[in-house]
């Protein structure tokens, strides 16, 4: 057993180490020790969405992880899928959709909605699917139910939708 | 957050015994840890330790007990024997939690009450002697089943529901070997000592669940909550039933939502067997699950909510 051992994590592939107090949490060291404030706090507790990051390709609730359990793993954060001069497909479409007011969830449902699309590229069933054991009939139910654990306070639900499928359908890199 | 010691178990030698608490998913541990509810001096952080695979083991299946929900819930032979099992996975939780969450968590998950996850509030489940604020309290969630003077909580798990009516076991190691439980019998009923979730002893760890064969038979699982999703159960049914020549031949039914741990009614279960579906004797099957449910105030609800909630399953499991 290695007792207190260190962590060294890939943050959008950047290796940083991790020897820091071991009850920080991943979204806090994403945002305090590195800066990277594109990924949110909401609720603290896994209730909202807004913590939401990519880690080893899924999304994951930054804040209920510590960061050093996250020992050889690859996080990807919004920083990490686009930049103001060179947006991601699904940025764009938030963008050009209106699917955010404040913006407070959007990293997170940006994150979120790009690791859905992997998932269900890998035929992964939802509580919305018909036959958990069929092929998955991609609806507005289906990719609500995908997105249900991102919650949206402005309620923007219905333009997150569109941009969603907008990016879907064009199959573009999220 | 109170501070505590951590390390990583590099095998299951590790973990059996530990003196630590152990550390999966953390989706709970650390949710209650940020509440100071649990205050582990120690933590032992099991997820690179293995046991994350699912295989075949005889005709049924072992499922690993840090396999993530995810994971457990997208396996193609889950999903094609035992759907009732990806389904209620599915039911659960959000998308992000469910790829942390680990089998041997979920079924460790404590309960949701909000006096239990309030330090200031009596609550006998974490200070036992302390009092049940939930009663005469706010107890809309709480159970209707299996309830006793010192403890009204639910297990608020949906996994375990659907492994009680599969007939799943779990597999548990501890430093005098290995034993296996029906996960029917895992976790307990409140009593004098509802500090006590489960049977788990101090220095034990769930290495795995095992699946028995499957069942050619309708699955169906049912979660009635407050929205559409990403909510806690007040109400759900697990069913595993088979119709035969139009009387029901198979039945085994798990609840969820009203007790202590998941509900199983073997005595319902046999009502059905042998007879033909009828409005009347959905009836007499709900007035038997629930002869001695008791409502609290605020969840006087459930007890109607839970009879139309099995006459709805046991309609959609016996239609032609
Ligand atoms: C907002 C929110 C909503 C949720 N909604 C639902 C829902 O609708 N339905 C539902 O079923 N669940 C729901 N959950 C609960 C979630 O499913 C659990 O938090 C999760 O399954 C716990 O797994 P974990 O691996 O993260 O456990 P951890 O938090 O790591 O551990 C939980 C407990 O299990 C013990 N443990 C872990 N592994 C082992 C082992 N191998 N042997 C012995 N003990 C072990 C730990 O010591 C700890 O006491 C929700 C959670 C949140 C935060
Ligand atoms: S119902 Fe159980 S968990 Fe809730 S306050 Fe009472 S003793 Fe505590
Ligand atoms: S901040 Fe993590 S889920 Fe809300
Ligand atoms: S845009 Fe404000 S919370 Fe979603």
């Amino acid at each position: 057993m290695a007792q207190s051992p260190a962590a060294r994590i890939a943050v959008n592939g950047v290796t940083y180490e991790f020897d820091g107090d071991v009850r920080r949490s991943l979204l806090d060291f994403l945002r305090r020790d590195l800066g990277l404030t594109g990924t949110k706090k909401g609720c603290d507790h896994g209730q909202c969405g807004a913590c939401t990051v990519m880690v080893n390709g899924r999304r994951i609730n930054s804040c209920l992880s510590l960061a050093v359990m996250h020992d050889g793993d690859e996080v990807t954060t919004i920083e990490g899928l686009g930049a103001a001069d060179n947006l991601s497909a699904l940025q764009k479409a938030f963008v050009s959709h209106d699917g955010f007011q404040c913006g407070y969830c959007t990293p997170g449902q940006i994150c979120s909605a790009a690791a859905m699309m992997e998932e269900i590229r890998e035929g992964w069933p939802s509580f919305a699917s018909e036959d958990v054991a069929g092929r998955v009939h991609l609806d507005d139910e289906e990719i609500r139910e995908r997105m249900s654990g991102n919650l949206c306070r402005c309620g923007a639900y219905a333009n997150i939708l569109t941009a969603i499928k907008e990016v879907m359908e064009s199959g573009a890199k999220p | 957050m109170k501070a505590f010691d951590y390390a990583r178990a590099t095998d299951l030698s590790d973990a059996i015994g530990a003196s630590g608490c152990l550390i999966a998913g953390g989706t709970n541990l650390l949710d209650l840890m940020k509440l100071e509810v649990e205050t582990p001096s120690a933590l032992v952080d099991i997820t690179r330790i293995g046991l994350n695979e699912i295989v075949p083991e005889g005709d049924g299946l072992r499922i690993g007990a840090l396999v993530t929900n995810a994971a457990c819930a997208a396996d193609p032979a889950v999903r094609r024997g035992w759907p009732l099992l990806s389904r209620a996975i599915l039911a659960g939780a959000s998308p992000q939690l469910r790829n942390k969450a680990t089998t041997a968590g979920n079924l460790c998950q404590r309960t949701r009450c909000s006096y239990f996850m309030d330090n200031r509030s009596a609550c006998n489940k974490r200070q036992p002697g302390s009092g049940c604020a939930a009663i005469g309290g706010i107890n809309r969630n709480h159970a209707i089943l299996g309830t006793s003077d010192a403890c009204i909580a639910t297990y608020p798990g949906d996994m375990a529901v659907a492994l009680a009516a599969l007939g799943a076991q779990v597999e548990i190691e501890g430093p005098g070997g290995t034993r296996h439980i029906p996960v029917a019998d895992f976790h307990r009923l409140p009593g004098e000592d509802p500090s006590r979730d489960n049977v788990l002893e101090v220095g034990e760890v769930i290495t795995a669940v095992l699946l028995p064969a499957p069942v050619e038979a309708r699955q169906i699982y049912r979660k009635v909550r407050d929205r559409a999703s990403y909510a806690f159960a007040l109400v759900s049914v697990a069913a595993v039933l088979r119709m035969q020549d139009g009387a029901i031949a198979q039945a085994k039914l798990a609840f969820g939502g009203v007790a202590h741990k998941p509900w199983i009614d073997p005595r319902v279960d046999s009502l059905l067997v042998g007879e033909t579906p009828s409005k009347a004797l959905f009836d007499k099957a709900a007035d038997l699950l629930l002869e001695g449910a008791e409502g609290q105030g605020g969840n006087d609800f459930k007890i109607p909510l839970a009879r139309r909630t099995l006459a709805a399953v046991l309609a959609e499991a016996t239609a032609e």
